[in-house]
């Protein structure tokens, strides 16, 4: 096992390398001259000339790359002309958010999904199974941003059960800062109360974002295990009595799952890069939000930032499943 | 707990296997089977014509120009206006027939663009191998990785307003996916006797690929056209809403979902109604496909 | 329950299954008995129902598609065809075994083997604690304990070196030989009284084969337990079992000790059976050969289905199911000519 992890890490670092060479050339191919911005509109040809120089772009390319490279290593990924700080500060505050609202959708859409996925197989074109595909499909289809507003608009407007935006009410105080996720900074401070209040807040967004997910999730579920169902060795468990639930959550689960962890690490990255528009609509401080405003007004150092920080918690989550995959399914392991 | 294990004994049992008709038969008796892709496609069909027609289709088209009329604003819906009215008086209705054209054609048009371009590149991975493949698909995994839609909006953004740009800029994005696809099937289709046939004829890659191999993938590449169309709508909503690349006073359903936030929840219907447009659209585009992907590649059947 | 009494006894059963062309009626008032440490061979070609008749007594057909129509299975004096499946998975595993075809895809492969093993024996111990020595104020660490120590010493018993390491290995670390081995500890670490067995050695080898069989022989024969073994190999039911039916299409032809119906085979079929086997002495190019196919089972002849390739048969014979005839004690044959000459 050991060595099958310490491989999968070691393909870590040529991806990296290639994600922030991508990353700068992108960076560089969008019009709109930093300098130029940074400058200001009454700067003369010379203060131009010289920030250039001193921002380094006057350099050839490969050396701007190994610049840029190693100033990201070192924390420096550039300045906010929006917040006027640095990017890496900004992300810190904002990035803890979005992963909270990713976490918590992906626990709801993997512990509903994996559920009705089973139960779907099991009683498969019994009405609850054509419920569950009918309610699939519906999701999938569901604009996130729209759930939202709906969301919004019956619970939030018309029931009055939850709460209609942000992360905190305004008014109360939040516990201290330990890994910038609400909810499990205030179950560190063990402020009860403010738990269920970030929690209360948390709930809106994540039902939107998990929507998506749950839906990819329960098909491959379905799929699988209503393959794994029809297996030799299904067979011979049921014939020597092994009970059904043991059956389903022991002998058919594990080998089901194998499949939908792949969609799971790849939900985990794209819902990282999805959060956007329900962080507008939840006016939700996370990274999606400060990528908006920035790109709203042509501020691209924050972009950058952010799409880099997405790309690469993408390949670490998809590490993670590999890794995963070797507990659950020995036989990877030798390979 | 109903199990089903079929045992093998009673597969003996079935004598005779219905008549070989041909191919287009039997896709066409298979797309019939499962009624909920027929609905797909009818709806699409239906989508397709309002798009077309739309503007003339509209009972208030001035609005859809930009005309705006100030006595009728915030009215619920109603026999004269069915979706109501928005809030400087426009017919939500109209909007909604007008942004139909935008957001389809804009979604068929990205996913055109995107396929165009990945079967290319995925072609040429595919079919030529050695670094030619390693850096095309290094590059499409590692886009693969980045925030789609963050990278759509930062391109959209810096290049200005349009449709052609915003297509474009969604195009960007989505490449990869049929590039992965497009290289797997050529990979499979090279060493075929029908192009080695070729090969030893004379022909030259580019007619190989154009005559002989493109033409045999063809089905897995419309199928995943097909499931895409939806997405690319919801894409284009989607930057419409951030408020990127169309500009008024081209309706946009998602430009229209976030004007109307601010006047959410008394004045409902003018979100509602863009909104669920969106959703059907997508939910009748994959529909479709899902039925199309039975049809043309039964074997990812469930 | 005294011994004389027959373990299992399947008295007409008519079995029913839905396919694309209509019901095909598969089991044709199957009759067979069983009793205790008795090995009998199941045999018959590939689609005569042995395989189902095997699986309708641990009730693991699903209904739909399949459909009784008729007939009861008593197991020590209960009919099996009456029991909901609560009471069913009471029996399984803890007094009837059941072995499966494949070793390579009858073991879970996610799964270590001694898991395997052991979660079959604490259900047993769920149901049975006694079997393991276990009052029934028994914790469930106790249980779980012991349950674990008996499947050990059940892999020990299959011949399994080195078991109590062994059994943290996966499937795909054992070799065939060593799987069926497993498969056949699982199906007996509940001492049940009846064992079926589906074709335990067909996807062995030949020296694989003559061990497991043999393997089987002691196992059973310690324990006095009852073996249904399904095959399609009469030398392996000249190997190791006592008695033997010969199935066809659904119906069973001919019944009795090994030696009688193998020795002097009455039923048209079973000789036929005998006859297609190559056997030394004979030339080359001379094998007896069975003309015609088995029936469609949907459309069903009335009668005895093997009239349509039978030398012997005469009109009557497709008027109804022949009833069988009593050869002797323990053979019987369902061909109504020879109801005919032992009447006569």
């Amino acid at each position: 096992m050991l060595s099958y992890a310490l491989r999968r890490i070691a393909l870590l670092v040529p991806v990296l390398i290639g994600l922030s060479m991508l990353v700068f050339v992108i960076g560089r191919l969008l019009p709109g001259d930093p300098v130029l911005l940074a400058a200001g509109p009454n700067a003369s040809g010379e203060q131009v000339a010289a920030l250039r120089a001193e921002f380094g772009m006057d350099l050839p390319i490969p050396v701007q790359y190994y610049r840029y490279v190693s100033g990201l290593l070192q924390g420096d990924w550039g300045r906010s002309l929006m917040s006027r700080g640095p990017v890496l500060d900004d992300l810190r505050v904002y990035l803890p958010a979005t992963l909270e609202l990713v976490f918590a959708a992906m626990a709801l859409a993997i512990v509903v999904g994996v559920l009705a996925g089973l139960l779907s197989a099991v009683y498969r074109n019994g009405w609850v199974d054509y419920l569950v595909r009918l309610v699939s499909l519906a999701s999938i289809s569901m604009p996130r941003f729209f759930l939202g507003l709906l969301l919004q608009l019956v619970f939030a407007m018309w029931l009055g059960w939850a709460v209609l935006g942000g992360r905190f009410p305004l008014m109360g105080t939040p516990p201290p800062v330990v890994t910038g996720m609400l909810t499990v900074d205030c179950l560190l401070a063990g402020d009860i109360d403010a738990f269920w209040l970030a929690l209360k807040h948390l709930t809106l967004p994540a039902v939107a974002m998990c929507l998506s997910p749950l839906a990819t999730i329960t098909r491959m579920m379905r799929a699988s295990t209503l393959e794994v169902l029809q297996q030799d060795y299904v067979m011979t468990a049921r014939a020597l009595g092994i009970p059904p639930g043991k059956l389903l959550f022991k002998h058919v689960l594990r080998n089901a799952m194998s499949a939908t962890l792949t969609v799971i690490g790849l939900y985990f990255g794209w819902l990282l890069g999805g959060t956007v528009l329900v962080e507008t609509v939840f006016d939700w401080p996370g990274i999606g939000l400060y990528a908006t405003k920035s790109i709203l007004t042509q501020d691209f150092m924050p972009v950058m930032g952010v799409v880099l920080t997405i790309g690469s918690l993408f390949v670490f989550f998809n590490l993670c499943v590999d890794l995963l995959y070797g507990v659950i399914n020995p036989k990877v392991r030798l390979q | 707990m109903s199990v089903v294990h079929v045992p093998v004994a009673a597969a003996d049992f079935v004598v005779d296997t219905p008549n070989g008709s041909d191919n287009w038969g039997r896709a066409i008796y298979r797309l019939r089977q499962s009624w909920l892709s027929v609905v797909g496609l009818v709806m699409v069909l239906l989508l397709l014509l309002l798009a077309i027609a739309g503007p003339w289709l509209a009972p208030f088209p001035e609005h859809l120009l930009g005309g705006i009329n100030t006595g009728m604003r915030f009215k619920p819906p109603s026999s004269a206006h069915w979706m109501g009215t928005n809030e400087v008086g426009q017919d939500v209705l109209s909007l909604v027939l007008g942004g139909a054209r935008t957001s389809l054609l804009a979604g068929l048009a990205v996913v055109s663009a995107a396929a165009v371009t990945g079967t290319i590149i995925g072609a040429l991975a595919g079919y030529l191998g050695g670094w030619t493949d390693e850096i095309l698909m290094r590059i499409a995994d590692l886009k693969l990785t980045l925030p789609g839609l963050i990278l759509a909006m930062a391109v959209a953004a810096a290049l200005g307003a349009g449709f052609g740009i915003m297509v474009f800029a969604i195009a960007l994005s989505w490449w990869p996916g049929f590039a992965r696809l497009v290289r797997g099937e050529v990979l499979s289709k090279r060493e075929e006797v029908y192009v080695l046939a070729a090969r030893a004829l004379g022909a030259g890659p580019i007619r190989i690929l154009w005559r002989h191999i493109l033409p045999n993938i063809l089905s897995p590449v419309i199928v995943k056209m097909s499931l895409d169309v939806g997405f690319a709508v919801l894409t284009v909503a989607s930057l419409g809403f951030v408020g990127i690349g169309i500009k008024p006073p081209t309706p946009e359903w998602g430009m229209m979902l976030s004007t109307a936030r601010g006047y959410m929840p008394d004045f409902w219907w003018i979100a509602i109604f863009p909104g669920l447009a969106i959703f059907v659209s997508v939910l009748s585009f994959n529909l479709l496909g899902d039925g199309l992907r039975d049809v043309l590649d039964p074997k990812s059947r469930r | 329950m005294s011994d004389t009494s027959p373990l299992l006894e399947i008295r007409d059963l008519h079995l029913g299954m839905r396919s694309y062309e209509g019901e095909a009626h598969v089991l044709n008032g199957v009759n067979l008995t069983i009793r205790r440490g008795e090995i009998w061979g199941l045999a018959g070609e590939t689609g005569c129902g042995k395989s189902l008749t095997g699986m309708s007594i641990s009730r693991l057909i699903t209904t739909p598609p399949g459909r009784y129509m008729g007939g009861e299975i008593r197991f020590q004096g209960r009919d099996l065809l009456a029991l909901g499946e609560p009471e069913m998975r009471k029996l399984r595993g803890r007094h009837i075994g059941m072995i499966f075809q494949d070793p390579s895809t009858n073991l879970n492969p996610v799964l270590r083997i001694g898991d395997q093993v052991t979660d079959v024996a604490l259900q047993v111990a769920s149901h049975s604690p006694e079997l393991f020595g276990l009052g029934l104020g028994a914790s469930r660490s106790q249980v779980r304990a012991a349950a674990r120590s008996k499947a050990i010493e059940m892999l020990e018993r299959v011949g399994i070196d080195n078991a109590a390491q062994r059994a943290r290995d996966f499937p795909h670390q054992f070799s065939g030989g060593m799987r069926q081995r497993v498969l056949i500890a699982m199906a007996l670490v509940g001492e049940p009284e009846l064992l079926i067995a589906d074709e335990p050695t067909t996807a062995l080898d030949v020296t694989l084969q003559a061990q497991i069989l043999q393997l089987l022989r002691d196992l059973v024969a310690s324990s006095n337990t009852s073996v249904l073994l399904i095959t399609h190999n009469l030398g392996v039911v000249a190997q190791i079992c006592s008695h033997v039916a010969v199935m066809y299409a659904g119906h069973i032809v001919e019944s009795g000790r090994t030696a009688e119906v193998l020795g002097s085979p009455a039923h048209p079929y079973s000789q036929a059976l005998l006859a297609a086997l190559p056997k030394a002495g004979v030339a080359r190019g001379q094998l007896a050969n069975l003309p015609g196919r088995v029936p469609s089972l949907v459309h069903a002849p009335p009668g005895c289905r093997f009239a349509p390739r039978c030398s012997r048969a005469v009109v009557q014979c497709s008027a109804q199911l022949p009833a069988s005839a009593q050869l002797s004690d323990s053979h019987q044959a369902a061909c109504i000519r020879l109801d005919a000459e032992v009447a006569a």
